[in-house]
């Protein structure tokens, strides 16, 4: 992610302190994760110490510090997904991009997360890959499904 | 400004409107004991220690002295069975962190807190906040600052800022209740002087 793209969502948000979440959002929704060359630009910008910034930065789960593949896989290993088999869809996933939850492969295509529950769990077991849900899904299908993101 | 009569612990206290009860107390001479308290700073409610019994209209409840502000024919008890009984747990959960704190130590002996209650986790640190408000409010250099949350919460110096203010004030040093800053620092400066320094001899035993 470019300065200029940085400059001009801050500038979206006219400077003002009060917007430092929702323009860290923006930053981390188009860049998958927030380097700190982002995060200084942004206190000096908004006049926020950057020890304030650090502080919002890592206590939301949905900022990242560490960067991120360009597609987010999440399994579902809620109760319902879990009794429905998580473990093996997750245990399949894990086979076929080589990375355990919370990591990232080499060549930044995915990025592995276990979340708690998706809210559909009548389509137990989920995966959802950059907020599209694929449901009911088999350990066998996983590999089809990731085959389409590049 | 108006006044304030409240009773603490049996006397009777003038305070002005706006002021805390730990303030009202410290005013008539009354302590209670504080860990995150500072007079320079904002009131920040992080260790519990201060809380006292708190009645009005007949109705008794629990109230954090420091952030708890005055109020008219407010009935305050510093001690009691019960304002003991959470003090006391709150000084057990705190020396998992810390302890071979003094300051929690003394506390622990006047409450008969046992140090090993529940299972020791030393980080040190029992987040009062005192480095990271000092250095925001009254040195407003925000070198440090709280990172993560819950369980995973801990105090973390910005490296950039902190080589430039911070080995010529170290004002934060002497306010930590666990001496959790100093005992890094003291640890770091010794590595960089070798092995034979006194502070890392004392840690290798």
């Amino acid at each position: 992610m470019d300065n200029g793209r940085i400059e001009q969502i801050i500038d979206k948000h006219e400077g003002a302190a009060s917007s430092l979440i929702q323009i860290l959002l923006e930053i981390q929704s188009e860049n998958h994760w927030l380097p700190k060359e982002a995060l200084t630009r942004v206190s000096e910008r908004l006049g926020v110490p950057l020890t304030r910034v650090l502080h919002i930065a890592t206590f939301y789960k949905a900022f990242s510090l560490v960067p991120k593949g360009r597609h987010a896989v999440h399994i579902c290993t809620g109760t319902a997904c879990h009794v429905r088999g998580a473990q093996r869809i997750l245990d399949a996933v894990q086979d076929t991009a080589g990375i355990k939850p919370g990591e990232t492969d080499l060549d930044m295509r995915f990025s592995l997360e276990t979340v708690n529950c998706l809210g559909c769990c009548a389509l137990g077991p989920v995966m959802e890959i950059n907020g599209k849900t694929y449901g009911k899904i088999s350990p066998a299908e996983t590999a089809a499904v990731l085959q389409k993101y590049e | 400004m108006s006044k304030v009569l409240l009773k603490i612990d049996g006397r009777a206290v003038e305070a002005k409107e706006g002021m805390t009860i730990l303030e009202a107390a410290q005013s008539a001479g009354i302590t209670i004991p504080t860990l995150c308290h500072h007079e320079k700073l904002d009131p920040y409610g992080a260790c519990r220690i201060c809380t006292v019994e708190v009645e009005i209209n007949g109705r008794t409840r629990y109230a954090v002295s420091c952030v708890y502000p005055v109020e008219k024919n407010l009935l305050v008890r510093t001690r009691s069975a019960k304002v003991d009984r959470i003090r006391k747990m709150i000084l057990q959960l705190l020396l998992c962190h810390a302890p071979d704190s003094e300051q929690l130590l003394d506390l622990a002996k006047e409450y008969g807190a046992d140090r090993d209650r529940f299972e020791q986790e030393t980080s040190f640190c029992i987040h009062c906040g005192l480095c990271v408000r000092y250095c925001a409010e009254v040195k407003q250099k925000n070198a440090v600052g709280f990172i993560n949350r819950g369980t995973k919460r801990e105090i973390s110096f910005v490296p950039e800022l902190a080589v430039l203010e911070c080995w010529r004030c170290k004002e934060c040093f002497p306010l930590c209740p666990t001496s959790a800053l100093q005992a890094a620092y003291v640890f770091i400066e010794s590595l960089k002087q070798g092995d034979d320094s006194p502070a890392l001899l004392s840690y290798n035993k």
